[in-house]
């Protein structure tokens, strides 16, 4: 139970994927104008990525493993991060229309966020077990939604100040995103 | 120039549609791995090379491969090159796979390779599609590259690992560079970033003031679709 602790702490926190890893940086910066849209983001994201860390574990574990085929880890995870992210979309139209309503749109830009390549890469990189892997995705994901709903909360804030005319756009939010990657490095006294 | 020709196409992917400054494609790689420059080329010339193979390879399949699953298509073919230049680089420049580590299979979801392939390799012949990834490659390689290099000389006062700057040693009593660690850090990258895309704007609005271009709003020369929409509104109240 402390290592999933430790686990969640890391993740989200102190490697924040976004903040410290630069990964899913695409929705990071693209997605995150509105609060609202960022929290429907965050939440596609989360789960996504909690389904497929499970799902990717469960695949290396029996199947990659037993059959030594440990090599072609990236090629069978996009595919099946592609496949899967296609079945939750048609999965939830029909069975859940006010969650895909929700979360519909986000969806498909899911898989291009290489954030979900990466915790499943993770994964196998750290030897995490199916529950620790998929506790790991889980917080990853929570990372990755705690700081865009934080950017995007900033960015509207932005939107009423008097910013030199060059850093308009696409350079404040970096520097913003520089600024919370410092707040960042705070949490690191945590583990 | 003639459209399609192998220098045509070079010069277009370093200086003209440079994948990082221009288009704004492959930020995770280029915010990540670019701690020095000898990373930054390391870097660039391995997602060349994945580029420059997949472009072709997807050239030539481009009238067998079916409109429907071109998508899955690209990726299995991307993410084939990928595998094979990781097990190369594994097995021939180990130090460099040692500080690449995780951002090397990450190639396959790079936006510049599956965009170049959707975006080029999949209309045109076999050999102008090598070049184009040939040339796009080199375009990442080289902006990757000074990226890492003015966060490695601020941050350490070094050059491809080389001290160029002398060290202040407060010890020993001696005068010299005190380096601003945070450039190596996670938010130099952001913050090196911003500065170069704040620069970009600066001379393009000071383009758009002269009234060169006065007519055309689109500031990103059609690549709206493909840079967030984060770039195209920079100038703009909205």
């Amino acid at each position: 139970m402390k290592e999933l602790m430790l686990i969640i702490v890391g993740s989200a926190l102190v490697n924040n994927v976004v903040l410290s890893q630069f990964l899913g940086l695409c929705p990071f910066l693209g997605v995150s104008k509105k609060t609202e849209t960022a929290a429907g983001m965050g939440g596609a994201v989360i789960f996504v990525i909690t389904l497929s860390s499970f799902v990717t574990s469960v695949i290396y574990k029996f199947i990659l493993v037993p059959t030594h085929m440990e090599y072609l880890q990236t090629i069978v995870f996009i595919l099946v991060i592609a496949a899967l992210v296609q079945f939750v979309e048609m999965f939830l139209k029909k069975a859940m229309p006010s969650l895909y309503q929700a979360l519909g749109v986000y969806l498909p830009l899911i898989t291009t966020n290489c954030a979900v390549l990466g915790v499943a890469l993770i994964n196998v990189q750290k030897e995490y077990n199916i529950l620790q892997g998929t506790v790991n995705g889980f917080a990853t994901a929570a990372g990755f939604t705690l700081s865009i709903i934080v950017m995007a909360g900033i960015r509207e804030k932005i939107e009423y100040n008097d910013i030199p005319e060059a850093f308009r756009g696409f350079p404040i939010v970096l520097i913003t995103a520089g600024l919370m990657a410092i707040a960042f490095f705070g949490f690191s006294g945590l583990i | 120039m003639k459209a399609n020709t192998p220098s045509e196409r070079l010069i277009n992917g370093i200086i003209k549609e440079n994948p990082t400054f221009v288009l704004m494609l492959g930020m995770c790689p280029t915010l990540a791995v670019t701690t020095s420059a000898v990373n930054g080329i390391g870097m660039g010339l391995t997602t060349t090379a994945v580029l420059a193979a997949s472009n072709l390879l997807i050239s030539l399949l481009r009238k067998f491969i079916p409109d429907g699953v071109r998508m899955p298509a690209y990726i299995v073919v991307v993410a084939s090159f990928v595998t094979i230049v990781q097990m190369l680089l594994e097995g021939f420049l180990p130090a460099l796979y040692a500080s690449l580590g995780l951002y090397i299979p990450l190639i396959v979801v790079n936006c510049i390779i599956l965009g170049r392939a959707e975006a080029y390799a999949s209309k045109n012949p076999p050999i102008p599609s090598l070049f184009d990834g040939i040339g796009m490659g080199l375009g990442f390689t080289l902006s990757i590259t000074c990226i890492g290099a003015v966060r490695e000389l601020i941050g350490a006062g070094q050059l491809f690992g080389r001290q160029i700057l002398p060290l202040a040693d407060a010890a020993a009593g001696k005068m010299g560079y005190e380096p601003v660690t945070i450039f190596i850090l996670a938010p130099g990258a952001f913050f090196v970033l911003a500065l170069l895309a704040a620069i970009q704007n600066k001379f393009k609005l000071g383009a758009a003031k002269k009234g060169i271009d006065p007519s055309n709003p689109d500031k990103c020369g059609g690549a709206c679709a493909s840079c967030g929409n984060t770039m195209c509104k920079g100038g703009k109240h909205e």
